[in-house]
């Protein structure tokens, strides 16, 4: 049965990790993701799990990465300062295919930036946080619900991919109290899928030696599959190389693994798209305020929709492209100066959208969003 | 009968990247008759490195190993053991990794007292960089960073351990491998945090221009800088200068270890005993 439960975004993706199974939380303090310590720090040890707060926010991801790599699920939360300190980790993390949660829960930047205010600044970097060539899986929590059911998602989708997953929140949906429906319990255990496992003879397992478009078979350590990781380049078992074509291959693969698999990515939200002449693009709590404010154009007679992405990235580039052939009229609206508008545009070969953006630290009001439609529509 | 480390060793891995001399082989070596000794389960084993020449070793071994960001092993370590607190996890360091870049972590590991025995081979330069100064770097000395005679001040690990609350703490060289493999069996049967300088050679990155080019003359230096603690400890304030204590500098195997205390957290989580409070400790400030 469905939940009803009267929560706060960080409070339900903490709730969320536990019951996607997460058995361990590596963190350090920073505002506006404090919260998802707080309470995960009581939900862990209840079930045996552990959550420690490190001494900076590079050990935070470094321990659940290692926990991580031992087999158990693990997770971390931060904020935009703490993505960039976790930034060189999480590249270890994509080039050794280990699967681990990130949540961001965005405030304003650059630097210390707004620390207790509303931004969505965090979008670029979440798409290439750390040097070198790879695929970020980034998914975007747009209303309270959201914050567990993505969580949950990030989960599964880190051990099918075996990657990070960033899951972005931001300090608007962070810290919002409100009702919000969660699936069923029973329901979210059973759709739980684990990181797959090899289970044949030791001497033939090879954990990176897997097909071009596949990730990495990494069973749990200590179970008689000895191997190694790496964030070198490095072979079928884990061993650094500088062997030209396997260096190749591995970066090729990091690529294939997800862009030929995007259909298992893909999530967005149409609304009230159909009978539309106007569509507006949000995410995040944005997309709170565009959806206010398409129902008041609608009583005005201005026919206006929204599409939005709940997988940031990879970006839902073909239905970018199909809906930029359909309307004349885009308006792009997000909390900052434009980060995803990059991406609109390049799905959709357009320059010609319109956009809406606030870096200031405070939220859109649909009244924004009105004013802006009027002006330029 | 000479021992056999093909069991332990990753042979299609051989010969190692570290130069002809060096004093890491002889390290890797005294840490497989270790655990050898120990009867420890290859299974059991979790070696995490970071990055430079010491960086390798966890390739070498046949655990389950871990190569990890410079800096970063006891992080990486602490989330490995937390998860497992049944296993023996390893971190393998250099100076530059321990003391520098990862120096915070090395503190926290220590206030923790987690059960992670940390090997930190001090060569006293950053060897696989090419001669850049490192915290351990003899002042005076010359670096590619500091070619008219290194000006910062230099670092002691063990002490810097002691302080930060590492239970087990010692000091051995490679020019005496039994002892080294006698501290390495002790720290890893001790419960808690074991902090490990062991002192090597880099008679090519740190020897070539500082008057020792030869493996044995490095060696020979790293001889005269040491003495057996007790010795040490008998110099007056002015002898002392210079020269580093080896053995066991500090033992304490009352200190509570961090992953017994986490699962007694978990039982005041699970109803099974009531919570912390100061008086359940000795030390509270």
């Amino acid at each position: 049965m469905a939940r009803e439960v009267i929560s706060s975004g960080n409070d339900l993706a903490a709730i969320a990790a536990v019951d996607a199974g997460c058995m361990f939380f590596g963190g350090y303090p920073i505002t506006p993701s404090s919260e998802v310590m707080h309470t995960i720090s009581d939900l862990l040890p209840k079930v045996g799990g552990v959550c420690i707060q490190m001494e900076d926010e590079i050990a935070g991801i470094c321990a659940a990465i290692g926990a991580s790599m031992s087999g158990v699920r693990a997770m971390t939360a931060t904020s935009g300062p703490g993505m960039s300190l976790k930034a060189e980790n999480l590249g270890l993390a994509q080039m050794a295919e280990v699967p681990l949660v990130v949540v961001d829960v965005m405030r304003g930047g650059p630097s210390t930036g707004l620390p207790t205010r509303v931004s969505q600044g965090d979008v670029s970097q979440a798409k290439n946080p750390s040097h070198g060539d790879y695929k970020s899986i980034t998914l975007c929590a747009g209303n309270l619900d959201e914050c567990y059911t993505e969580v949950i998602r990030a989960f599964n989708l880190a051990d099918r991919f075996m990657q990070p997953v960033i899951v972005l929140l931001d300090e608007t949906i962070g810290h919002m109290h409100a009702k919000a429906v969660l699936p069923d319990l029973e329901e979210v255990k059973a759709g739980i899928k684990p990181r797959k496992t090899f289970e044949g003879p030791a001497e033939e397992y090879r954990p990176y030696g897997v097909a071009q478009d596949e990730p990495a078979v990494l069973n749990p350590m200590f179970k008689g599959y000895r191997y190694h990781f790496t964030g070198l380049h490095h072979d079928a078992m884990g061993f650094p190389t500088e062997e030209i074509e396997t260096c190749r291959k591995l970066i090729d693969r990091l690529f294939r693994k997800v862009d030929e698999h995007k259909d298992e990515l893909e999530s967005n939200e149409e609304f009230m798209l159909d009978d539309a002449e106007i569509l507006i693009i949000g995410y995040g709590s944005a997309s709170l305020a565009v959806k206010e404010a398409i129902i008041r154009l609608r009583d005005e007679g201005i026919k206006a929709g929204m599409f939005r992405p709940i997988t940031l990235w990879p970006s839902p580039e073909e239905r970018l492209y199909e809906l930029g052939q359909k309307f004349d009229k885009v308006l792009s609206v997000e909390l900052n100066q434009g980060q995803y508008l990059e991406e609109i545009q390049r799905a959709m070969g357009r320059k010609d959208i319109q956009k809406l953006t606030k870096t200031n630290g405070r939220p859109f009001s649909p009244q924004d969003i009105i004013d802006k439609v009027k002006e330029v529509f | 009968m000479a021992f056999n480390y093909d069991e332990y060793l990753r042979l299609d891995k051989m010969p190692t990247l570290w130069c002809w001399g060096c004093g890491d082989g002889v390290i890797l070596k005294a840490f497989i008759r270790a655990i050898d000794k120990l009867g420890i389960s290859k299974d059991d084993v979790c070696v995490v490195s970071g990055i430079g020449c010491s960086g390798r070793f966890s390739s070498y071994v046949d655990f389950n190993t871990v190569h990890t960001t410079h800096g970063r092993t006891v992080a990486y370590a602490t989330g490995i053991k937390l998860a497992n607190p049944d296993k023996h996890v390893i971190c393998v360091a250099g100076d530059g990794d321990a003391l520098a870049i990862g120096g915070n972590h090395t503190i926290h590991g220590c206030r923790r007292n987690i059960d992670i025995t940390m090997i930190v081979i001090n060569n006293f330069i950053y060897g696989l960089t090419n001669s850049q100064t490192s915290p351990t770097t003899p002042r005076g000395y010359w670096s590619v960073t500091m070619k008219q005679g290194n000006i910062d001040p230099t670092f002691d690990g063990c002490e810097l351990a002691i302080a930060s609350g590492a239970s087990f703490v010692a000091r051995e060289k490679v020019t005496e491998p039994k002892k080294l493999e006698k501290v390495f069996v002790k720290a890893l049967q001790h419960k808690g945090f074991a902090y490990l300088d062991i002192l090597s050679n880099c008679h090519i990155n740190l020897g070539r221009k500082n008057k020792m080019a030869s493996a044995m003359d490095n060696l020979d230096w790293i001889d005269e800088i040491t003495m057996p603690k007790k010795k040490y400890d008998a110099l007056s304030e002015e002898e002392k200068l210079n020269k580093l204590p080896t053995g066991i500098l500090k033992e304490d195997t009352e200190a509570e270890e961090y992953c017994d205390m986490y699962g007694k957290l978990q039982e005041v989580y699970q109803g099974k005993r009531e919570k912390f409070t100061p008086a359940d400790f000795k030390k509270v400030i």
